[in-house]
C-alpha cells in the first residue's frame, strides 16, 4: 500500500507547478489551466486524507466532487470573462490588460 | 366767519405753494398769483375786522394730541387785537409784494421772493390767530425761518450769509427762554391757552415768583424777536435782506410779533410782581441805546434798522407802564410809517445804487413822490400831530408820565432822538444839492409809488382812531382793564409836541443851516462819537466774550472729538486689527496646516500604496500567495 506521504508530496509537487504556472504564463487560458492544476493538488489531498484518515466514510471524496463541479462552473466564468476582454482588447496576455492600474 | 379766518391763513399757504413748485415757469405770472391771494387775505380781515367791530368774537379749538394726562389743543381766536393785527400783517405784506414787483424787477428768481414772502405771511397770521402759546411758538419759529430766508435772499453774498446766520442763532438765544416760559407756565397752570391762562390767574392762588418767572423767560422770547437789548445785534445786520423783506418783516410785523406775545400775555406779565418792570426796563434801555446809535450811523437802512429797535423799545415800555393799549396803538402806527419809511429807503436805494446818506442829497427834486410820502412818514415817526405816530407816542408817553417820571423823562428824550435822525436822514438825503454827480436818480414806476401812497396816507391817518377827534375809540376798542378811564393830558400832549419839533428844528441847524456843528461835535467828543458810531462796541464785545470763547470750546471739543473720542475708537480698531492678524495667522499656519498636513500625509501615502495598484493581475496573486505564507508563517511561530 502507497504510503500518504507519497501522496502529499505528489499533491505539493501539482501545486508547485500550478503556482508557477499561475505566476510566469502571460496567456489567461494558461493563468486558468494552472489554477486547475492546483485545485486538482487539493483534490488529492482531500482524497488522501479521506482514505487514511477515515476510511469507513468518504467524506473527502464526496467534497472532491462537489470541488470539481465548482470548479467546473469557476473555468465557465474564467473563460466568458476572457472572452469579453478579448472582444474588447484583442489580446488575452494579461500583462497588456492593465487598465485597473492606478 | 370762521371758513373766513381759515381762508385768510390759507391762501398765502397757497401763493407759497404755487411760487415755490412753479414760479421758475411762472415768473411774473406767480408773482401776482401770490399777490392775489394776500389779497384775498386781505379781504378776509377786513371781514373779520367788521365782524369784531360790530362786537363777535370768534374762539374754536380742537385737541391736537394728548400726551399722557394732558392734553393739547390747537386753535384759533380772533378778537379785537387778533382782527388789528390781522389788518395790518395783511395789508403791509400786501402793498410790499405790490412794491416788490418794482422793486425786484429784472432779478432773477425773484418768485423764489414772493414764496417766502407768502410763506412768512402764513406764519405771521398763524403766529395772530392761535389760541395758546404752544401753536404761537410753532409759528414763531417759521417766522424766524422765514426772516432768515429773507434775509440770505442773495444767499451769494458773504455778508448776508452771515446775517441771515446771526438773526438765526441769536433769535435761538431768545426762543430758548421762551420755550423754558412756556414750560413752566404749562407745568405750573397745565394749560397753554391764552384764555384760560388769564382765566386761571384771575382767580388768584398762584405763586407771584413763578408767575414772574415763566413771564420772563417769555419776554426772552420778545427779547430775540423784537430784537431788544441784549439781543438786538441781529436787526442792524439783518439788512442784506432786500428791503421790502426789510420793510415786512424787520419793520413792521415779525419784530412787532414780540410785542404782540408781550400783548397776548399781558395777564401773565401784570400777574406776576417784577415781570412788567423787567419789561419797561428792557424797554427804555434798548430804546435809548437803539436811538443814540441812529444818531450817528450814515447807511440809511442801518439808521432805520435803529429806529425800529428803539420803536419796539418804546411799545415794550409801554407795555411796562400799563399802557397796554399805548403799546398795541404803536404797534400799528409804526407798522404803517415804518415799512412806508423802508420801502422809501428802498425805492431810494434802488434808484442810486447807494445806502449811504452821506453820498445823497438833492434828491427832492428827482423822486418828488418817495420824497414826500418819506416826509409824511418822518413827521409820523417824529409825532407831529396830527399825523399817526404822534397820537400813539403821546398815548405811550402819557402812560409813562402816569407810572413813573424817570421812565417818562427817558421816553421823551428818546422821541427827541427819534425826531432829530429821522429828520437828519430825510435832510441828508432829499434836501440840497446832489452831492454825487455820478448818481443819475429817477422817480420809480409806478407799481412802487402807490404803495408808498397809500402807507403815506395811512400813516397820516390812522392816528385818529385813537385821538380825541374821535373820542379815543381805539382805546374803547382794545384795553386790557375794562375800567380803562381816558384823560387828555395838556401838559404831555404839548411836551411831546415841543419834544419832536425841538428834534426837527435842531436836525435842521445842524444839517441845513449850519453844516459845520455836526463836524464839530463829533471833532470834540471823538470819544462819545466813536462809541455811538460803533454802536457801543456790542458786535465786538459779544464776538470777544461770546462768539470768540465759543468758538474756543468748540475748537477745543473737535479737538477732543477727533483726538481723544475718535482716538479711542480708532485704538479699539487698530488693536482688534492687530489681534486680527494674530489669529489670522494661527488660523492659517496651525488650524490650516493641521488639516494641510492631514490631508497631505494621506496624500503622500496614497502615493507611496498606489504602486501596488500595478494592473498585472499576477502582482496581486503574488501578493495574495505572499500574504497568505506570512499568515501562516505567524500562525505556526
Amino acid at each position: 500500500m502507497i504510503p500518504l506521504h507519497h501522496y502529499l508530496i505528489l499533491s505539493a509537487l501539482l501545486f508547485c507547478i500550478g503556482l508557477y504556472g499561475v505566476f510566469t504564463r502571460r496567456s489567461a487560458i494558461g493563468i486558468l489551466l494552472s489554477l486547475e492544476i492546483m485545485l486538482n493538488a487539493a483534490n488529492i489531498n482531500f482524497v488522501a486524507f479521506s482514505k487514511f484518515v477515515t476510511p469507513d466514510n468518504p467524506i473527502g471524496q464526496i467534497f472532491v466532487i462537489f470541488t470539481i463541479g465548482v470548479s467546473a462552473a469557476a473555468a465557465v466564468v474564467g473563460l466568458a470573462i476572457i472572452v469579453a476582454i478579448y472582444r474588447n482588447y484583442k489580446t488575452i496576455f494579461v500583462d497588456e490588460i492593465n487598465i485597473m492600474k492606478w | 366767519m370762521v371758513n373766513a379766518a381759515y381762508s385768510l391763513a390759507l391762501l398765502p399757504v397757497v401763493g407759497f405753494i404755487v411760487n415755490i413748485f412753479f414760479g421758475s415757469k411762472l415768473k411774473l405770472k406767480g408773482a401776482l398769483f401770490s399777490i392775489a391771494c394776500i389779497a384775498g387775505s386781505f379781504l378776509c380781515a377786513c371781514l373779520l375786522l367788521r365782524h369784531v367791530i360790530a362786537g363777535n368774537s370768534i374762539e374754536q379749538s380742537a385737541t391736537w394730541f394728548t400726551c399722557g394726562k394732558y392734553s393739547f389743543s390747537a386753535g384759533l381766536v380772533i378778537d379785537q387785537l387778533t382782527a388789528i393785527m390781522l389788518i395790518v400783517v395783511t395789508l403791509v405784506s400786501l402793498l410790499v409784494q405790490i412794491y416788490s414787483i418794482g422793486y425786484l424787477h429784472g432779478e432773477k428768481n425773484s418768485t423764489r421772493f414772493f414764496a417766502f414772502i407768502s410763506l412768512f405771511t402764513f406764519s405771521m397770521l398763524g403766529l395772530v390767530l392761535a389760541d395758546n402759546l404752544i401753536l404761537v411758538y410753532v409759528f414763531w419759529e417759521l417766522v424766524g425761518l422765514c426772516s432768515y430766508l429773507l434775509i440770505s435772499y442773495w444767499y451769494n453774498k458773504p455778508s448776508a450769509a452771515l446775517a441771515g446766520k446771526k438773526a438765526f442763532i441769536t433769535n435761538r438765544i431768545g426762543d430758548a427762554g421762551f420755550f423754558l416760559g412756556i414750560a413752566t407756565l404749562f407745568y405750573y397752570l397745565g394749560t397753554a391757552n391764552f384764555r384760560e391762562i388769564a382765566e386761571k390767574l384771575h382767580h388768584g392762588g398762584f405763586d407771584p415768583h413763578i408767575i414772574t418767572i415763566a413771564g420772563i423767560l417769555l419776554f426772552c422770547g420778545a427779547i430775540g424777536k423784537s430784537a431788544q437789548f441784549p439781543l438786538h445785534v441781529w436787526l442792524p445786520d439783518a439788512m442784506e435782506g432786500p428791503t421790502p423783506a426789510s420793510a415786512l418783516i424787520h419793520a413792521a410785523t415779525m419784530v412787532a410779533a414780540g410785542v404782540y406775545l408781550t400783548v397776548r400775555s399781558y395777564s401773565v406779565f401784570s400777574a406776576g410782581n417784577f415781570s412788567l418792570q423787567f419789561v419797561s426796563y428792557i424797554g427804555i434801555i434798548t430804546s435809548l441805546l437803539a436811538a443814540s446809535i441812529a444818531l450817528v450811523q450814515n447807511d440809511i437802512k442801518k439808521i432805520l434798522a435803529y429806529s425800529t429797535i428803539s420803536q419796539l423799545g418804546l411799545m415794550m415800555v409801554a407795555l411796562g407802564v400799563g399802557g397796554y393799549t399805548a403799546g398795541v396803538f404803536h404797534l400799528m402806527t409804526h407798522a404803517f410809517f415804518k415799512a412806508l419809511l423802508f420801502l422809501c429807503a428802498g425805492a431810494v436805494i434802488h434808484n442810486t445804487g447807494v445806502q449811504d446818506i452821506r453820498q445823497m442829497g438833492g434828491l427832492f427834486g428827482k423822486m418828488k413822490i418817495t420824497a414826500s410820502t418819506c416826509f409824511i412818514a418822518c413827521l409820523a415817526i417824529a409825532g407831529v400831530p396830527p399825523f399817526s405816530g404822534f397820537w400813539s407816542k403821546d398815548e405811550i408817553l402819557l402812560a409813562a408820565f402816569n407810572h413813573n417820571k424817570v421812565l417818562y423823562g427817558l421816553s421823551s428824550l428818546v422821541a427827541f432822538m427819534t425826531a432829530f435822525y429821522m429828520f437828519r436822514l430825510y435832510i441828508l438825503t432829499f434836501t440840497g444839492k446832489p452831492r454825487d454827480p455820478h448818481l443819475h436818480p429817477h422817480e420809480s414806476p409806478k407799481v412802487m409809488t402807490w404803495p408808498l401812497i397809500i402807507l403815506a396816507s395811512l400813516s397820516a391817518v390812522s392816528g385818529l382812531i385813537g385821538s380825541p377827534l374821535t373820542n379815543h375809540w381805539f382805546s374803547h376798542f382794545i384795553y386790557f382793564h375794562p375800567e380803562h378811564h381816558i384823560e387828555v393830558n395838556y401838559l404831555v400832549m404839548y411836551s411831546s409836541i415841543a419834544v419832536g419839533l425841538l428834534g426837527i428844528a435842531m436836525a435842521w441847524l445842524f444839517y441845513k443851516a449850519c453844516p459845520n456843528i455836526p463836524k464839530a461835535l463829533a471833532e470834540n467828543y471823538k470819544p462819545i462819537y466813536n462809541l455811538l458810531l460803533n454802536k457801543y462796541y456790542i458786535d465786538e464785545i459779544y464776538d470777544t466774550v461770546i462768539v470768540r470763547p465759543f468758538l474756543a470750546l468748540t475748537r477745543f471739543s473737535f479737538s477732543f472729538d477727533s483726538k481723544i473720542i475718535d482716538g479711542s475708537v480708532n485704538g479699539t480698531a487698530t488693536v482688534t486689527i492687530w489681534i486680527s492678524t494674530i489669529k489670522a495667522w494661527i488660523d492659517k499656519y496651525i488650524v490650516d496646516g493641521l488639516v494641510n498636513l492631514t490631508a497631505s500625509m494621506v496624500g503622500a501615502i496614497g502615493i507611496v500604496l498606489r504602486r501596488l495598484q500595478s494592473g498585472f493581475i499576477q502582482n496581486y496573486i503574488l501578493l495574495i500567495f505572499t500574504s497568505v505564507i506570512i499568515i501562516v508563517l505567524l500562525k505556526l511561530i
